[in-house]
């Protein structure tokens, strides 16, 4: 075994150890309050003090997807027995379903416009990361500047324009003006992480390739885009958070048929005031996906939000 | 023998169209694969920006389209800058955005410090301090209301358990004085982790060899620290402060879900403001020039601040 003098003591080691790890734990506690919220039952949501053992019930998620009314004790001996589970669940607080709740829905349009505006996202970023990596493009610092700039804007000063100019093209409030929007929003992204994915590419594969008679067109498609298939799945993966995260836009220009998960959310509220169980399952279904993709991304975080201005 | 237009398109196009291709000068393919991008970004980022510039001059109102346009020139502007309100949402803002910074950079630096120690299992930790940056703000901070909550809310009931307060009064969404923190508490925990990554990058930049050659000259540990630690990770430092004070200038969601601006007017920052403004006062030549001057604002200081950070990166 080498011996370094900059390799830290034990005695360190277990000191930081214990910190960041100390750090950690207070950092999950509001997230593993949002999960736990989301099986309470309401009473259990706004006990005092607040419970950390509780009997679990799917409840918060029921009433997530469900819309339901108040019924009296009369009506619910008439309708008979709770034919499924989560009838029997509303029925506990005199309410029956009276239909699916507005959350499926939104989130549906999340993975529309989600997925949508990432795949044209990385169709555009690819072929314009390529193109700046590539080829001498006139004004490429400037364009490369532009294009990173775009990012620096307000989006709450570009929503009025955003908004008369969807409104006259008809683009309100649909999913295509919505993948159209966050594509450009993203594409700041895109351009910058790829071109850093591109450039690391030998340029001598794309040469052999030309030589063997492919041209420019095959020479991307068949060597350099595989070569760049972990860069462009991780920029992918990005792009998608960020569409899915987004709110200012999403609350500012949709408000019925293209509306996304995040303004939702927060406006699900039960009988009386909000519905706490409610609205944690509705997060805690809306974060998994993301978490899961964080685990994922750990290796390339780093170039990912900072448009690969650092790297690791 | 007389062909339809329609056959000697066929006959002709695949051939010439891949003679075309193949004869294209990447000049040309250049500009066909940029093209797409470009087009986009002016007509989504760059023809609003001007449309808003536009309007900034007039009196326009979004919800009354059939009223006279009339152009006031630099009126709303004049109107903006000498409005006591706007002034103290702009202080708002600098508040929020000083003590952000202060405590992620802070705190985003010593977790850095800590994990390039390398202890064991550092990098599943990393990844959990991560994920509050990855979820969505506006969803988060709908849920740290709850978590604020008086009497029913965890953060409440941890203060007061360790303050002594009464529960049932203590609030940090509804006090005048409280509620500004209760938004820098909520951004810090959001975005602490991506400081911490940038600083990490500037801290593993740094070789080894250095450190080596400190420990032959003796220098102390935390004479280290400040000569050679510090000095080598403020560009990364800088990116970080870059980064933030943008982000958290324009912050919109995570605030609007957790205080909605207030109690008062005390968590109004400036692109609340401006929301109210645009979309419920239907002030629409106003809020544009509201906008403008934002945009300038975010603009200048971001162009100053690069130069500066040029100048580090140089040294």
């Amino acid at each position: 075994m080498s011996f370094s003098v900059t390799e830290p003591t034990k005695g360190t080691k277990w000191f930081a150890g214990i910190l960041v790890i100390g750090y950690a734990c207070i950092t999950l506690v509001p997230l593993l309050w949002i999960i736990a919220t989301g099986f309470k039952s309401p009473t259990d949501s706004i006990a005092y003090p607040p419970v950390v053992v509780f009997e679990p019930t799917l409840e918060g998620y029921v009433n997530l997807f469900t819309d339901r009314t108040r019924a009296t004790p009369d009506m619910l001996e008439a309708a008979g027995p709770a034919e499924t589970w989560y009838d029997k669940i509303t029925r506990e607080r005199g309410t029956v379903i009276s239909g699916p709740s507005r959350y499926g829905e939104r989130f549906l349009n999340s993975v529309i416009i989600g997925f949508g505006s990432t795949a044209l996202c990385m169709v555009l970023g690819t072929m314009a990361a390529y193109a700046f990596s590539r080829f001498k493009v006139p004004l490429k610092d400037d364009l490369l500047f532009f294009i990173l700039s775009t990012r620096m804007m307000p989006p709450i000063a570009v929503a009025i324009p955003i908004f008369l100019m969807f409104r006259n093209l008809g683009l309100n409030d649909t999913h295509l003006g919505m993948i159209l929007l966050y594509t450009a929003v993203n594409l700041s992204l895109s351009v910058w992480l790829l071109k850093g994915f591109i450039d690391e590419i030998p340029i001598e594969y794309e040469e052999a390739a030309l030589i063997d008679g492919y041209t420019r067109f095959q020479a991307f498609y068949k060597v350099v885009l595989p070569q760049a298939a972990t860069g462009i799945a991780s920029t992918a993966i990005f792009c998608l958070i960020f569409a899915w995260n987004e709110y200012a836009f999403a609350v500012l220009l949709t408000s019925g048929t293209a509306q996304t998960a995040p303004p939702f959310i927060p406006t699900i509220i039960g009988t009386s005031g909000k519905d706490w169980p409610a609205v944690a399952a509705g997060a805690t279904i809306f974060l998994v996906p993301v978490m899961v993709f964080t685990i994922l991304l750990r290796k390339h975080l780093l170039r990912g939000i900072t448009f690969g201005a650092v790297r690791k | 023998m007389t062909l339809s237009p329609m056959d000697t398109a066929a006959s002709k196009t695949p051939e010439s169209m891949a003679k075309r291709i193949r004869g294209l000068s990447d000049r040309t393919i250049a500009w066909i694969f940029v093209a797409p991008t470009i087009f986009l970004l002016l007509a989504v980022n760059i023809f609003p920006l001007i449309w808003t510039i536009r309007l900034s001059f007039t009196n326009f109102r979004v919800n009354r389209p059939n009223n006279d346009v009339e152009w006031v020139g630099l009126r709303n502007y004049k109107r903006i800058l000498s409005d006591p309100d706007v002034w103290n949402t702009m202080q708002a803002t600098a508040h929020f955005l000083i003590w952000t910074i202060a405590l992620q950079v802070l705190i985003g630096f010593f977790l850095a410090f800590l994990i390039n120690k390398k202890f064991k299992g550092n990098d599943m930790w990393t990844t959990i301090i991560v994920f509050p940056m990855m979820l969505s703000p506006a969803v988060v901070g709908n849920f740290w209301t709850f978590l604020y909550q008086p009497q029913i809310g965890l953060f409440n009931y941890v203060v007061t358990f360790f303050t002594g307060g009464d529960p049932a009064s203590f609030s940090m969404i509804g006090d005048v004085h409280l509620a500004p923190w209760a938004i820098i508490i909520a951004d810090t925990w959001m975005w602490t982790p991506f400081v911490m990554l940038i600083c990490l990058a500037g801290l593993r930049s740094i070789p080894d060899s250095i450190y080596e050659a400190a420990e032959c000259d003796r220098a102390s540990k935390w004479r280290q620290f400040w000569t050679l630690t510090i000095p080598m990770a403020l560009p990364f430092l800088m990116l970080a402060v870059l980064f933030r004070g943008i982000e958290n200038f324009k912050m919109f969601d995570l605030v609007v879900q957790l205080t909605g601006g207030g109690p008062g007017n005390t968590t109004t920052l400036t692109s609340i403001d401006l929301k109210r403004e645009a979309f419920e006062k239907w002030r629409t030549g106003y809020s544009s020039a509201y906008a403008v001057i934002l945009f300038v604002t975010v603009f200048g200081l971001a162009s100053i601040y690069v130069k500066a950070l040029n100048k580090v990166k140089e040294r």
